[in-house]
């Protein structure tokens, strides 16, 4: 029993992180599969979410706050994508992912500028931030309710692929994009939804990560935008399954290292474990092997 | 045609350029009439932005007091050219070079160890001086001639935390929480520990990297290991992000850390909880009155001082010796009788004079002879430091 209170933190930490990875994971993972992009501002919607809860919540109650900053942030993900995505739809692969990069320096040194560099600290959301005890070991609620909610989430979010004319139109681009298009379906609004649902999953993302660890300044979407990416990369990017359970592996395999005295290493293992897959499994755990056709 | 085009443009843009040269010449040498720069090479943004711009204020409102020199007979206007090196170790060699070529004459900064080492060989090369103002790594001014300090150093810190540690709690077992490639956080776990470990303590070290934000599993281990006193020092930044998780995680154990801990970013997390939380500090509100009625007074009438001082007007021990560095440099500028950095390097070393921390004066490493530190604690209830006492060098 004590072995458990003494070791059970850990865990939990893992969980709910990894739980965070996972939702940010599948932003990466879903638009990897229909635009084959890595959208590296993905990380800094994050933060902005971060930083648009920090301001909402200073000047209205929660109950409007939380809505209107998961509302905006699924704003900015699909002005994002039609801004600076789409007018290079034909262009080379290549150039997408450079206006990436700049819409991601953008939106960091938007922020830079506007909260002036120093670390804004995330209103306490009351039910969220209290602290429970589970089994001898103290920690946040939200703690416990991030896995939970994340895999609501996910179960909801694959039905909505499986099963819907908006996930069947996903499934097709992500499959054949020239020859979906050929069959009459409406690639734009397809990218734009897998771009509202990423965004989204992000806010919610943020909103667990920073009631958690309560600082958000301009760069605080990089380590969880890289480690989320990795963990895409590690499940098969492209696959929503793999995306979640890579994450979880990730945010717990991170936290075992740091209870077993390597903290100096925790990161250097996530790296280690990127390269390790991308040798020996380049599709990653659950990614489609790609046959190509003559 | 297209040729010609090519040809038209380019030629536009090098008259353009050569417009923009001569007018950045002219406009830099007519200003250097009575004017003399000094820098402030500061953080503003990243982990230490908050206390960084805490320092730069306590320059400014020196600026403010004191807004002219006399040199060699001749009275001149100080001005402050400001950079931010974004508490990062890879810009702070920008930001260096940027005031080497604003034309200062001295530098003050900077909050940090980690990027005033960074920045060091780039004023060193230029042969500008710089006056370290809470820079507390003893490599700062070591095996160089050009940096200077109006602060105390880490091993005398680690010492004064050290026997805090095993005065106040008898603490056996110490956990020590450094970040990774932070020079000032390494630099004081490791003084601690040797001073600690002489005194028949051990000591359980980890580190955290840059960016990272979980400190539940770093809380854990230090409950799991029985450990008696917990040593933070580390960035205000991911100070917030400890002390409120070691609050809901209940890491039951004094806190204690050096002159980091002492800033209001960290008196707000700390308050209305139970944690305890004491620091090493270079002064105590109340150390000299007629600057602390003149400092507050100046952040009540400006409101923008006010926001970088974090909304209130908490006074932090890093304003107080920014306040003193600008100080230390129109001493410097005096006793050289010219703007010349060389001239004012030279100078340096004999500077002698009483600032708001307590006299100053440079040992041979260029070092503020210094022999004693402020110790304080977090009164959580009100949510401000209150003084524990005043220790000496034995």
């Amino acid at each position: 029993m004590q072995w458990i209170s003494n070791n059970l933190p850990y865990l939990l930490a893992g969980i709910s992180v990894g739980g965070q990875y996972a939702l940010i994971a599948i932003g990466y993972s879903m638009v990897y599969g229909i635009l084959r992009l890595i959208n590296f501002a993905h990380g800094d919607i994050f933060m902005v979410a971060g930083l648009m809860m920090v301001y909402a919540s200073a000047s209205m109650p929660f109950y409007a706050s939380i809505p209107l900053t998961l509302a905006l942030t699924v704003a900015l993900g699909f002005a994002v994508e039609r801004i600076a995505y789409k007018p290079l739809r034909t262009a080379p692969r290549m150039s997408v992912m450079i206006s990436a990069i700049g819409v991601s320096y953008l939106l960091q040194n938007i922020a830079l500028y506007v909260t002036g560099g120093l670390s804004k600290e995330y209103p306490a959301i009351p039910w969220l931030s209290d602290s429970v005890v589970v089994l001898g070991a103290t920690t946040k609620r939200v703690t416990v309710i991030t896995p939970v909610l994340t895999i609501v989430l996910i179960v909801l979010l694959v039905l909505l692929i499986n099963h819907t004319k908006v996930g069947m139109g996903m499934r097709a681009v992500s499959k054949d994009f020239e020859t979906s298009l050929l069959m009459g379906i409406q690639i734009d609004s397809v990218i734009s939804v897998t771009f509202i649902i990423g965004s989204f999953l992000a806010a919610v993302g943020s909103l667990l990560f920073f009631s958690n660890y309560t600082g958000v300044t301009p760069t605080v979407g990089a380590i969880p935008g890289i480690k989320a990416f990795i963990a895409a990369v590690f499940g098969g990017i492209g696959s929503v399954p793999g995306a979640v359970i890579g994450a979880f592996i990730i945010g717990i395999c991170e936290n075992i290292i740091k209870a077993l005295h390597l903290t100096t290493f925790s990161d250097a293992f996530t790296f280690a474990l990127l390269i390790v897959i991308l040798i020996f499994k380049p599709t990653g755990l659950f990614g489609e092997k790609t046959t190509d056709k003559v | 045609m297209k040729r010609r085009m090519i040809a038209l443009v380019m030629a536009v843009c090098v008259l353009a350029l050569c417009a923009c040269g001569s007018t950045g010449g002219s406009g830099s040498s007519g200003s250097s009439g009575d004017t003399v720069k000094i820098g402030i090479f500061q953080p503003a943004s990243g982990d230490n932005g908050a206390p960084g711009k805490q320092e730069t204020l306590g320059s400014q409102y020196a600026n403010y007091v004191t807004p002219t020199v006399d040199i060699g007979g001749k009275t001149y206007n100080v001005e402050l050219v400001i950079v931010d090196n974004e508490s990062s170790n890879d810009k702070a060699v920008s930001a260096a070079s940027q005031l080497v070529s604003a034309g200062v004459s001295v530098v003050l900064g900077s909050y940090g160890s980690g990027v005033s080492i960074a920045g060091s060989d780039t004023f060193g090369n230029a042969g500008i001086p710089v006056i370290g103002v809470s820079c507390t790594n003893p490599q700062v001014t070591l095996g160089n001639d050009h940096y200077f300090r109006v602060c105390f150093l880490d091993p005398f810190q680690g010492t004064v935390l050290a026997n805090l540690a095993v005065d106040e709690y008898s603490a056996k077992k110490a956990y020590i929480l450094t970040k990774l490639g932070d020079d000032y956080s390494v630099g004081v776990g490791n003084y601690f520990k040797e001073a600690f470990e002489g005194l028949g303590g051990s000591c359980v070290v980890e580190s955290f990297q840059e960016g990272n934000s979980d400190f539940t599993s770093y809380i854990t281990t230090a409950k799991n290991e029985g450990c008696d006193i917990c040593l933070a020092p580390i960035s205000v930044e991911a100070l917030a992000l400890f002390l409120e998780q070691a609050n809901t995680q209940g890491l039951g154990m004094p806190v204690l850390g050096g002159d980091t801990l002492d800033s209001n970013v960290v008196a707000g997390v700390g308050k209305g909880t139970d944690l305890d939380i004491y620091c090493s500090t270079f002064y105590a509100v109340g150390g000299d009155p007629a600057f602390d009625a003149g400092f507050t007074k100046y952040m009540e009438d400006n409101a923008t001082a006010m926001a970088n001082n974090g909304g209130n007007t908490t006074i932090a021990a890093c304003s107080v010796l920014g306040y003193d560095a600008y100080y230390a440099a129109l001493e410097a500028l005096k006793a050289a009788g010219s703007t010349a950095p060389a001239g004012v390097m030279a100078a340096l070393p004999s500077v002698s004079f009483d600032g708001a921390t307590g006299h100053i004066a440079f040992d041979e490493n260029g070092d503020a002879i210094r022999d004693a530190a402020f110790v304080k604690h977090l009164n959580t209830a009100s949510g401000e430091y209150e003084m524990y006492g005043e220790v000496k060098v034995k």
